[in-house]
């Protein structure tokens, strides 16, 4: 079950950043001080640009070429009878039948086939409610006040979560977002990760990739909240304690310009990033009129939401939406779990996408990640028989070029396109088929998955000596 | 007490019954018996006074009844919902719309789902406009290892939703029944011993109940039919070793007809299993160690189950129960997935249809009533655009007792609202059609 329901009842312990004594070994700029420092006058403490960075480096992978293959390229194009060709991580070249191929690559014959992006999931808890789902695993909520942007996901991601390996198995996903729980109206800081196994987090992020503002509207805070006779309590609530925290965050950023040795604020920082264009808001919110609200509310203080998450009533204000190029990210159809799910619909996703605005498939689900390419057939088929049609290689942007737009990596990756991260899976059929899995998929050129070949089939630490290690799941 | 209820039962039953005396005969359609066998070309499917008369090739059309094209279609018997709790809830986190348990009752296994069940509830409508005609709705545990007794009930749009009331009694037994006995599985099998022999004790004409019971007299008299076979009893335990306690249960009580409910790491004990004979109505698609009872968690659960010779069926235990059994379809269509999948043990088509159809019914006892195209059954009938199973597919037809259903519902009535979300000379709300 989600924790987008089950919004948790966090046990970590607060995430007390100890930042000193970092700064040498984190090897970024503006991270050095100086050696000549005094004792007397001990060096003035710069912190790196980028704490707990990126060590992710592309697994060793050959030249592929796939052949004969229907592909969707994750923008909406489609080629017949296409060739992929990969080439030191990276997708060197995307056609029809004469692309040429360099010599000496490894080619799949993918006559029969598909070849698709890898998929994208905006919003995950991997690592932060991993399995086995038990309390000391409840990573995901920093419950303990509705403010918390100076929380991090990052780090509470349990690498050896065995659900990366079923989300790259059977739902082909590359690439995930990860973020805090909706328990807060500031859940802190999300992560992008590649889909790749590590022994740490930061072997897993995304290089390069913003990190994102998790924010929450709705019956989550003012239930955790209210509950506990603290506010939020109401939505009015939950938008006044924004506002007055927007405001904070204003007004630390010009007393940080004015004075440059204001303490720093590690919840102010967050939201200062975002103030200024290198943070993505990324916003659990239902219904309609909340994100009008929130919508103003990124007028009023001047942010931008990147994307609202789960947006069951998205569909009420596609126009808004459009207006606002934020994008909403859905699921094909849950409903009912709580009042502001209440009005969801099957068509959600086509209408938002029919009234032109950026729509995506997400799952918010250890289960539902592995299964992105079905939720976007079945609001394919809905919006259809509604009368929108929408054809496969368009519908296929819900889970490529539109999850990394809203992520900020669409130059990176989210389409098969020359030069990006070659990110690919070959499906063994249609991919919105239900009889359709992954054959093979790739990270950065490197084959990370072959449901032929058992090898390739990831065991996480927590599953080995355990019953099942090493099953097909 | 029980006297009463049955009597009330019996007039639901009757309620029940079709009014119209109709003959339907759907034609030219792929007709999908639901009992295994493969699907038929250009067959037809008869119904007659709210039965199936016939399904198959070579069936005559009666003169005088009422004939539907299904050439180009697919034609099924209804889907029957495993393991559900629909029609108990209508938005789950709004405890007065939630009656799936009762955390604070004085009563357990005497609790009956039957007059809980509203035939209004959203997500009745919603599972009917996707093809599912029947489920199998249990209650859910508040302070024992007993929920209760469960019924089948039918999604039609009219008041009487009951097929059969206390179809079962439901107990947990794994992790869920440890914390409902007290903290342990140890705690949890001597509960469920005590409450065996306290049914006894009471069946026992003219002997006075002992003082020192546990049981409520009506919690007790509840077990007898438990205890003597004539109810079913639903035991939820995924662990393979708790699977293996449930099964051992039958050599201190002979008469209970045990069904499997769960049971994520069956596959590891199916000769067991399928050695005692006992029915397993699984989750499809579990295949993460999500607690420690289902660390070998695997999609090809219920294939292995089904090569081992077990009857297996798709249920939605702890898996949004209560509203979406429709995704049953999508369920069964990937386990036939995996079958092209290395190592992995699917279904094949026919299988995995019948694990949502005649599986489920038979499960329960029913296979005789519902779950197939068999004649005699209940005339519940689905067109389908194409292929059950499929994602792309979707309902044209439905009829429960051999009655038209309404596709009808909120979310489809939301869809047409919103086609143009820029409200016109009035408010959308002004503008209901």
């Amino acid at each position: 079950m989600a924790s987008a329901r089950h919004y948790g009842i966090a046990a970590a312990t607060a995430a007390a950043a100890l930042l000193f004594g970092c700064a040498n070994q984190a090897g970024t700029e503006g991270a050095t001080p100086s050696a000549a420092a005094s004792r007397s006058a001990p060096a003035r403490y710069v912190p790196p640009a980028d704490p707990y960075p990126s060590t992710y480096h592309p697994y060793p992978g050959v030249p592929t070429a796939i052949t004969g293959a229907t592909l969707y390229d994750g923008e909406g194009g489609r080629i017949e009878n296409g060739t992929v060709v990969m080439v030191d991580g990276r997708i060197l070249a995307v056609g029809g039948a004469d692309t040429a191929i360099p010599e000496g690559a490894t080619r799949i014959d993918g006559r029969g086939l598909w070849v698709t992006p890898g998929v994208i999931d905006v919003h995950s808890h991997l690592g932060d409610y991993p399995s086995p789902g038990v309390e000391a695993h409840s990573d995901g909520n920093e419950a303990t006040g509705p403010v918390r942007p100076e929380v991090w996901a990052e780090h509470s991601v349990w690498p050896q979560d065995p659900g990366f390996s079923r989300a790259l198995a059977n739902g082909g996903i590359t690439t995930l977002q990860v973020l805090p729980g909706s328990a807060n109206l500031f859940g802190g800081r999300g992560v992008t990760l590649r889909n790749v196994p590590g022994r740490t987090m930061q072997s897993m992020r995304f290089p390069g990739a913003p990190r994102g503002l998790k924010m929450a509207c709705g019956e989550n805070p003012k239930r955790v909240y209210g509950g506990r006779n603290q506010t939020p309590q109401t939505r009015m609530g939950n938008v006044a304690l924004m506002r007055a925290t927007w405001q904070r965050a204003v007004e630390y950023r010009e007393r940080r310009a004015r004075e440059p040795n204001t303490a720093r604020d590690f919840a102010l920082d967050t939201l200062v990033e975002v103030l200024e264009g290198r943070m993505l808001v990324h916003n659990h919110c239902y219904r309609a009129d909340e994100m009008a609200i929130m919508l103003d509310m990124g007028r009023e203080f001047g942010f931008r939401i990147a994307s609202f998450h789960h947006a069951v009533e998205a569909y009420k204000i596609s126009d808004l939406l459009r207006t606002s190029g934020t994008c909403a990210a859905m699921w094909a159809d849950w409903w009912g779990f709580k009042m502001e799910a209440y009005d969801a619909i099957n068509e959600n996703i086509p209408l938002v996408h029919n009234g032109g605005a950026c729509a995506i498939v997400h799952s918010d689900d250890a289960n539902g990640i592995q299964r992105l390419n079905q939720e976007a057939a079945k609001a394919l088929a809905d919006g259809r028989r509604m009368g929108i049609n929408i054809t496969d290689e368009v519908a296929w942007r819900w889970l490529a070029i539109n999850p990394a737009t809203a992520l900020g990596i669409a130059d990176q990756t989210g389409s098969l396109r020359a030069g990006k991260r070659a990110d690919v899976v070959l499906w063994n059929g249609n991919p919105l088929s239900v009889y359709t899995r992954p054959r093979q998929v790739w990270i950065d050129g490197a084959l990370m998955y072959d449901m032929n070949d058992p090898r390739r089939r990831q065991v996480s630490d927590f599953e080995l000596g355990q019953p099942g290690e090493g099953d097909v799941k | 007490m029980r006297a009463l209820s049955i009597l009330l039962a019996g007039i639901a039953a009757l309620a029940a019954m079709p009014v119209s005396a109709q003959t339907i005969a759907i034609t030219g359609g792929r007709v999908v018996i639901g009992d295994g066998s493969e699907p038929i070309d250009g067959g037809t499917v008869l119904l007659r006074d709210g039965r199936v008369v016939a399904a198959g090739a070579g069936v005559a059309v009666p003169a005088g009844a009422t004939v539907v094209d299904a050439r180009g279609k697919w034609v099924t018997p209804g889907v029957v919902a495993g393991f559900s709790r629909i029609g108990l809830v209508e938005v789950d986190a709004v405890d007065p719309t939630n009656d799936t348990r009762a955390t604070t009752s004085p009563f357990n296994a005497a609790i009956d789902v039957a007059p809980a069940v509203n035939p209004e509830a959203t997500a009745i409508a919603v599972s009917r406009a996707a093809g599912v005609t029947r489920a199998v709705v249990s209650p859910a545990t508040g302070r024992s290892i007993f929920a209760g007794q469960g019924a089948v009930i039918d999604l039609g749009g009219d008041m009487t939703p009951i097929t059969r009331a206390r179809v079962f009694q439901y107990i947990e037994m794994g992790e869920d029944g440890a914390g409902d006995a007290g903290g342990s599985r140890a705690s949890a099998h001597v509960l469920l011993r005590n409450a065996l022999r306290e049914a006894r004790d009471i069946a026992r004409v003219g002997v006075t109940r002992p003082d020192d019971v546990l049981l409520t007299r009506a919690d007790a008299l509840a077990l007898i039919p438990v205890l003597q076979g004539t109810q079913l009893l639903l035991v939820h335990v995924e662990r393979a070793s708790d699977i293996l306690q449930i099964l051992a249960l039958r050599g201190e009580f002979p008469n209970l007809r045990i069904v499997l409910v769960g049971a994520t790491e069956g596959w590891r004990v199916a000769p067991q299993i399928r050695t005692a004979q006992v029915p397993v109505i699984a989750n499809a698609l579990v295949d993460l160690p999500a607690s420690f009872e289902q660390l070998s968690a695997t999609q090809s659960n219920l294939g292995r189950m089904r090569a081992a010779g077990i009857n297996v069926s798709i249920g939605m235990i702890n898996d949004d129960e209560a509203r979406q059994v429709r995704l049953s379809t999508q369920y069964a269509g990937n386990l036939v997935a995996i079958a092209r999948v290395p190592g992995h043990t699917g279904l094949t088509w026919s299988q995995a249809f019948a694990a949502i159809s005649s599986g489920p019914a038979e499960a329960v006892g029913m296979g005789g009533e519902i779950g197939s195209l068999r004649p005699g059954r209940r005339g519940d009938v689905v067109i389908w655009d194409g292929d059950p199973l499929e994602l792309a597919t979707g309902v044209e037809a439905v009829w429960i007792d051999g009655v038209r259903q309404s596709l009808e519902n909120r979310q489809t009535r939301l869809r047409d609202r919103y086609r143009q979300p820029q409200e016109g000379a009035l408010p959308h709300a002004y503008d209901p059609r």
